[in-house]
């Protein structure tokens, strides 16, 4: 049966210029045919403003449509009446934890759904039950939700739409905002109800990961369909992906590589295990023997900033009392790259908050150049100049009229005018591609990507010599994601800027950090050049963490007996390798 | 971030357990009560009856003279002013323009006393209520207002998205705070002039950030079928138990009698 059919369905919005006086007709959604049978997991993949949460917030009646048909469990959702009903069948998860919750205590926002349809209270309370349950969030009923971290968060959203007794639940980009950790919390679940309670689902996602694990894929672009089959036909076409801005999954296009060169071996895996058994099947090249080239060795630097003996702890002699940092000490040298890992709540924002004197711990310093960086206070400053900090989510901090002068604040606030001002800003901006057409445009205007580029130009401006970045590729489609990334890989190139990475992105930071630094529960777990730290994949595990698909494949290869090093980051590296070692 | 809201103190007392709307009338009628005592009878009686809340509601006293400190320069400015300016009865002081006479103390004494077991009164209400019980309270009362316009559930549903908020802007102010401090922004010295400047980088964000998750929240609470008081149900009907009909009936009992002895004994 299908649940949801949309035949030329269209959507349609005028956006109005102020300045210019003029309107223009915004076509979201050119006509698309979707549809999602009962039971089924969808997964709909495309860049930002593609029009995927268009055709979510379509079926569920937050928007109307303005072309074409779109029945949902057979009610007309054109139909102005058929919306109540509509919504209480289909149930809708959206991308900010914070802003979909909205009662103080969890039990009561679960209930909240429940109620506005007029549930009997007796049922309530059995629904919120079983709601909670089924998210595995029963022991945190009476806790405030604000207290909790990202993925119960939006496990309680979940449970919320569950409670009203939904057959289909849509997710517009559920896990954007997670770490790891949380993202995993919310795929079990999504996964769970799908297969155990025969929910519908259809998951609006950035994560091809995600994506892989449903039944059907369909790709939205400009407002059309691109592509549409299961995960398998659809990663394999690794090229056409690409060239949508999108991504696949990096066993996929690891094999698609070898497919390239070796036919007997399909381009289409999916998971660490397919690929394992269809190598194995196939069988390797006698005496195959790889060595990894040694990467060349760094030139020693002097150190350029020293964490000695850090320890913070919040709300001391108090109930509330917390070890946030824990003797912590570490040496990074000039033009460095490090990485810095660690699950949520590991110390590590609170670590790159001591690095420029944002915060000042109970005990130990932190040194610049030999020099402690709290000692005289007029010196903030420039310190806070030497060393920058762009936050998560920099893009929240704009507050300007228009791009230059936002780029403008960081810089006047060190006492910059005149020619060099003006040169400085010029410089930030082109460095993240923002030429001249861009100065005089409000910043509010751009898309996520862009404002976010315009965030890290206005810290870019202020010439630092010491760059900590928190999480910027967070919450951005794969291009935004590659975008931003290039940008600080030619910070440190061009600008020879030292550079700290906060990611949750193994792989990334396994390909460009030349050390990493693991956070866990207060204390530096490890500091050590990649290779190091990802030869010890178990003990990251046991912290929340991860080794790069790449690491984890080749780690299981060489357990098999083949001659390979576990050192692999790289998705061309791993396929030179397998290219040469599996027989033809 | 830990952030009490009003200063609510958890744990498991039979005050606490009173329905909300118990603890929400009990305390206007005592604020009335209080007002009416004039004479030593009424005055002991309302001091017994905090007393006995006070004591039943094992929330530690400390936390109430809390409530106390922030207002004690309000009381003293009161009282003060009192004694200053009622020239009637026997003149104790008479030292230049400053006259302080027998009525003076007694007004002064008894409005300190009334402002103290008013403060004390109200602090216990917030101590032992939820933020979200008072809420449900206030919209459960206000109910029968509602057929002469009042939007009960609309006040209460404010409240507690307000509530809900609260810490999340704190901690989204704090962020912002720190972000434009990352780019060199001062908020600490300068003039008058400066200083409100340098909240400008603050207050553009956080409001434009307020006004995203107002949208984000509508259209969530909209998805889940919300549509303002209609057919709407709750998952816990407020009841009245045993124990709060007797706390009904000894506030207003009490009340009943301070108002007695002011007409019939003038005291």
């Amino acid at each position: 049966m299908d649940f949801i059919r949309s035949k030329d369905l269209k959507y349609e919005y005028v956006r109005y210029d102020d300045e210019k006086d003029t309107k223009e007709v915004i076509e979201a959604l050119k006509g698309v045919d979707i549809t999602v049978k009962k039971g089924e997991f969808v997964s709909i993949l495309g860049h930002n403003g593609s029009g995927k949460s268009t055709f979510a917030k379509l079926v569920n009646g937050l928007n109307m449509l303005t072309g074409g048909t779109l029945y949902v469990k057979d009610l007309d959702a054109s139909k102005e009446e058929n919306i109540w009903d509509i919504r209480k069948s289909v149930g809708m998860v959206f991308q900010n934890p914070d802003n979909q919750i909205i009662a103080t205590v969890v039990e009561e926002d679960v209930a909240f759904g429940p109620e506005n349809i007029g549930m009997d209270p007796k049922d309530i309370v059995r629904n919120v039950d079983i709601a909670l349950k089924a998210v595995s969030m029963e022991e945190f009923r009476k806790a405030a939700p604000a207290y909790l971290s990202g993925g119960q968060k939006q496990r309680v959203a979940i449970a919320g739409i569950l409670a009203m007794k939904p057959e289909c639940i849509i997710l517009d980009e559920p896990t954007a905002m997670l770490d790891p950790l949380g993202r995993k919390e919310v795929m079990d679940t999504i996964t769970r109800l799908n297969r155990e309670e025969g929910i519908t689902i259809v998951l609006i996602t950035h994560y091809m990961e995600e994506a892989a694990l449903s039944d059907r894929i369909i790709i939205i672009n400009d407002g059309e369909i691109a592509g549409e089959g299961s995960p398998r036909d659809v990663f394999k076409n690794v090229e056409k992906m690409k060239g949508l801005h999108l991504d696949v999954p990096q066993i996929t296009e690891l094999s698609y590589l070898i497919n390239k060169e070796n036919e007997n071996f399909p381009g289409d895996m999916l998971t660490i295990d397919e690929f394992v058994k269809k190598a194995q099947e196939i069988g390797f090249n006698e005496g195959f023997s790889y060595v990894k080239k040694e990467n060349k060795e760094r030139t020693e630097t002097e150190p350029v900033l020293e964490v000695k003996n850090l320890t913070h702890i919040y709300g001391e002699e108090t109930a509330f009392e917390r070890v946030a940092l824990k003797n912590v000490s570490l040496t990074i040298n000039r033009g460095e790259f490090i990485g810095l890992i660690g699950h949520t709540g590991s110390g590590k924002s609170t670590l790159i908050q001591h690095l420029n004197a944002l915060a000042k711990g109970n005990e130990g310093g932190v040194y610049f150049k030999g020099m402690d960086i709290n000692a005289d206070k007029s010196k903030l400053k420039e310190i806070r100049q030497k060393i920058g900090l762009v936050f998560q989510y920099p893009e929240h901090q704009i507050f300007e009229s228009t791009i230059y002068d936002e780029v403008a604040f960081g810089p006047k606030n060190c006492g910059l005018e005149g020619e060099e001002l003006d040169k400085r800003i010029k410089e930030a901006l082109a460095f993240v591609g923002m030429g001249e057409e861009f100065y005089k445009k409000s910043p509010f205007d751009l898309s996520g990507g862009q404002k976010r580029r315009v965030a890290i130009a206005s810290i870019l401006a202020m010439k630092p010599e010491v760059l900590v970045l928190d999480e910027p590729m967070a919450g951005l489609d794969p291009y935004g994601r590659d975008e931003i990334l290039g940008n600080i890989k030619k910070m440190h190139h061009e600008l020879g800027i030292t550079i700290i990475l906060v990611s949750h992105s193994m792989e990334d930071i396994a390909n460009i950090a030349d050390r990493i630094i693991v956070m866990n529960k207060g204390s530096v777990a490890m500091f050590d050049t990649v290779d190091n730290v990802f030869a010890r994949a178990d003990e990251l595990t046991d912290m929340g963490l991860n080794a790069p698909q790449m690491t984890l494949l080749f780690t299981r290869l060489k357990k098999l007996g083949l001659d390979v090093p576990a050192n692999i980051y790289n998705v061309k590296e791993g396929a030179e390798i397998m290219i040469s070692a599996l027989r033809k | 971030m830990n952030l009490t809201i009003g200063q609510y103190y958890p744990c498991d007392s039979v005050i606490h357990r009173l329905d909300a709307r118990t603890k929400i009338m009990a305390t206007l009628i005592y604020i009335v009560a209080i007002f009416c005592a004039k004479g030593i009878v009424g005055y002991v009686l309302s001091a017994a009856l905090l007393i006995a809340a006070i004591r039943l509601c094992k929330v530690p006293f400390k936390m109430m003279l809390g409530g106390l400190k922030s207002i004690i320069a309000i009381i003293i400015f009161t009282v003060v002013l009192n004694m200053f300016f009622i020239r009637t009865g026997n003149e104790i002081v008479n030292f230049g323009i400053i006259h302080i006479t027998t009525d003076g103390i007694i007004v002064s004494v008894r409005l300190c006393i009334r402002l103290v077991m008013l403060i004390l009164g109200s602090s216990v209400l917030t101590l032992v209520t939820s933020p979200i019980a008072l809420t449900e309270g206030i919209e459960s009362l206000l109910k029968p207002f509602k057929k002469i316009g009042v939007p009960a559930h609309e006040i209460a549903m404010m409240m507690s998205i307000a509530l809900r908020f609260i810490p999340t802007l704190v901690d989204e102010l704090d962020k912002i705070k720190k972000a434009q401090m990352a780019r060199g922004a001062d908020f600490d010295t300068g003039g008058l002039v400066a200083k409100a400047k340098s909240m400008i980088p603050l207050l553009v964000p956080l409001f434009i950030s307020a006004f995203r998750r107002a949208d984000e929240l509508a259209m969530a609470m909209e998805a889940r079928c919300y549509r303002g008081d209609v057919n709407r149900t709750k998952m816990k009907k407020l009841e009245y138990g045993r124990n709060d009909y007797i706390t009904y009936g000894i506030v207003t009992g009490t009340t009943v009698l301070i108002i007695l002895s002011r007409i019939f004994l003038g005291v």
